[in-house]
């Protein structure tokens, strides 16, 4: 048991006169006392613009900044420089999709995941509108997992980017990554790994994975909104022109020229998100604290625990495989997912229903929807009850 | 009473088993397919229309209770009305004829029956304009 819930004041609120059963993580997860009070002193005590004055405060919110990434780096074991704030995983997953956007040739292909977000989807669809290059998607069996054999035959010497989900938002899929980037590196592509769901949930490493692009979000990792990161390898980042313009970003500015400023600056233009910069770094602190593998540890008991008494209900249909992260993915027969949301929502249980942004995933299990509850280490194993028992009333309700 | 028994009540939940006018009109007047892109309810509607009027109307959709049911008593309430009133309906006017309450994150389920007639009232007129 990892004894977490005092810290997070939302945990202890009531939803509709209930208990609340906060069980839908991979959206955003809850945020820690400690997140809120860092950026409450931020805003109280040394706010003031980065990178600029020479002032006292201005000298304490870039070291602050400054440090963001040096945790960030650390927490994902990058070099400081490699680590660019972003506004979310999206933005992240654009910089690069829009690189290749200028870079890549009609004959190029571009290799995804069916089971990839639209976040990982949309951005490649509008390179391939631009560039004519071809994409081409990794299959997933029926239990949701990718066939390595079949991704060895689909990346070719034409592919030049291969980006894929390290973690599935809707099943809760592990992709085996770093056997991907090898096969991508042996063919000379190069690999970008959607990290929304797995840096807050798992001990990711980029060294060890040898990815060349990972993106994820703050706000799932019990940071503020509004900031995400993207990590690329130096040499990679220092030959990629920046996405967005302005200050900050230069180094010399002419009326006619400009040069770009040193990594990660170069592609961070304007006032950045400094208070989201010094809440992230609460959150790592956070995180680090507890340490990642007791949280996968916490999760994967939940999740089994989950999935045993959810299999016990008679007309629940469960997607995914059996090896996986704390999502889960299911269908009440003949209800719809809205319908079970609704109706655990009065019993104070927060869940998703829907599409969860991965409609091409949703056509091919052939579901227009699905329910998910997505865990984080401050769940228990008695909010699962309470969730389960939640279900049982949507049965009675809806006479399913 | 219980928030999600208040919320889909008997009456609504009979709509959405047995919805009345369900099924297509071959050869109509009317067709129009709408969408709740976020949640994925989809409700395609059909009518005749004869001087100005919806002689007769129909449904077919995939959705939740709420709109599935809000399409089912729609149907039923503009049978025989005219078109002229049925484009005029205002949002306020089909959530009160549901039995329920509807919450602010349903409402575009309880109005997707709603926007796919006048949308595609506004089409048929469109084209005998033309």
């Amino acid at each position: 048991m990892i004894d977490a819930r005092k810290d997070f004041p939302i945990l202890s609120r009531k939803v509709h006169g209930k208990k609340l059963v906060y069980l839908d993580n991979a959206a955003t997860a809850q945020k820690p006392k400690q997140v809120i009070e860092a950026i409450k002193n931020y805003y109280e005590n040394y706010n003031s613009n980065v990178h600029r004055a020479v002032h006292q405060l201005s000298a304490e919110a870039t070291d602050a900044y400054d440090e963001a990434h040096e945790k960030t780096a650390n927490f994902i074991n990058a070099e400081e420089e490699e680590v660019i704030f972003t506004k979310n995983t999206t933005e992240s997953i654009n910089i690069i999709a829009n690189h290749f956007a200028r870079t890549l040739r009609k004959n190029d292909e571009i290799v995804l995941t069916q089971m990839e977000h639209h976040s990982n989807i949309v951005p490649w669809l509008n390179t391939a509108k631009i560039t004519g290059a071809k994409i081409k998607y990794a299959e997933i069996n029926k239990d949701g997992e990718l066939d390595l054999e079949q991704i060895k035959k689909l990346i070719t010497n034409k592919t030049k980017i291969v980006a894929l989900a390290h973690v599935s938002n809707v099943l809760g899929t592990i992709n085996p990554v770093k056997e991907i980037a090898k096969v991508a590196h042996d063919k000379g592509a190069l690999v970008l790994i959607d990290g929304a769901q797995s840096v807050p949930h798992m001990p990711v490493d980029v060294k060890e994975l040898d990815c060349d692009f990972l993106a994820f979000s703050a706000h799932k990792m019990l940071g503020p909104t509004g900031i995400g990161v993207l990590y690329g390898k130096k040499e990679l980042l220092e030959n990629i022109e920046p996405f967005n313009f302005g200050g900050d970003m230069i180094k010399e500015v002419t009326f006619e020229n400009a040069s770009w400023n040193d990594l990660p600056w170069k592609f961070e233009a304007g006032t950045p998100n400094m208070a989201g910069a010094v809440g992230l770094s609460a959150a790592i602190d956070y995180l680090k604290k507890i340490g990642m593998e007791k949280i996968r540890e916490h999760e994967l008991e939940l999740t089994k625990y989950a999935i045993k008494k959810l299999s016990s209900i008679e007309g629940v249909e469960i997607y995914g495989p059996k090896q996986r992260v704390g999502v889960i993915s299911f269908n009440l027969k003949n209800v719809h997912p809205h319908d079970v949301s609704s109706i655990l929502d009065s019993e104070g249980v927060a869940v998703r229903g829907g599409h969860h942004c991965a409609m091409p995933l949703m056509k091919l299990l052939g579901i227009q929807g699905s329910v998910r509850a997505s865990f984080y280490f401050y769940n228990t194993k008695e909010e699962i009850d309470v969730f389960v028992k939640a279900l049982a009333k949507v049965k009675k309700i809806m006479g399913a | 009473m219980d928030l999600a028994e208040d919320m889909y009540k008997e009456e609504l939940l009979e709509h959405y088993r047995e919805p009345q006018n369900y099924g297509e009109i071959k050869d109509t007047d009317v067709k129009y397919k709408d969408f709740n892109p976020v949640c994925g309810d989809e409700i395609e509607i059909y009518a005749d229309i004869k001087k100005g009027v919806i002689e007769n109307v129909k449904f077919t959709g995939k959705g939740c209770a709420i709109s599935q049911a809000a399409a089912s008593i729609l149907t039923e309430h503009i049978k025989s009305k005219k078109i002229e009133d049925v484009k005029k309906m205002s949002n306020e006017e089909v959530l009160e004829l549901l039995p329920i309450k509807v919450s602010n994150l349903r409402i575009k389920c309880g109005l997707l029956a709603l926007k796919a007639i006048q949308k595609g009232l506004l089409i048929y007129e469109r084209k005998k304009h033309e």
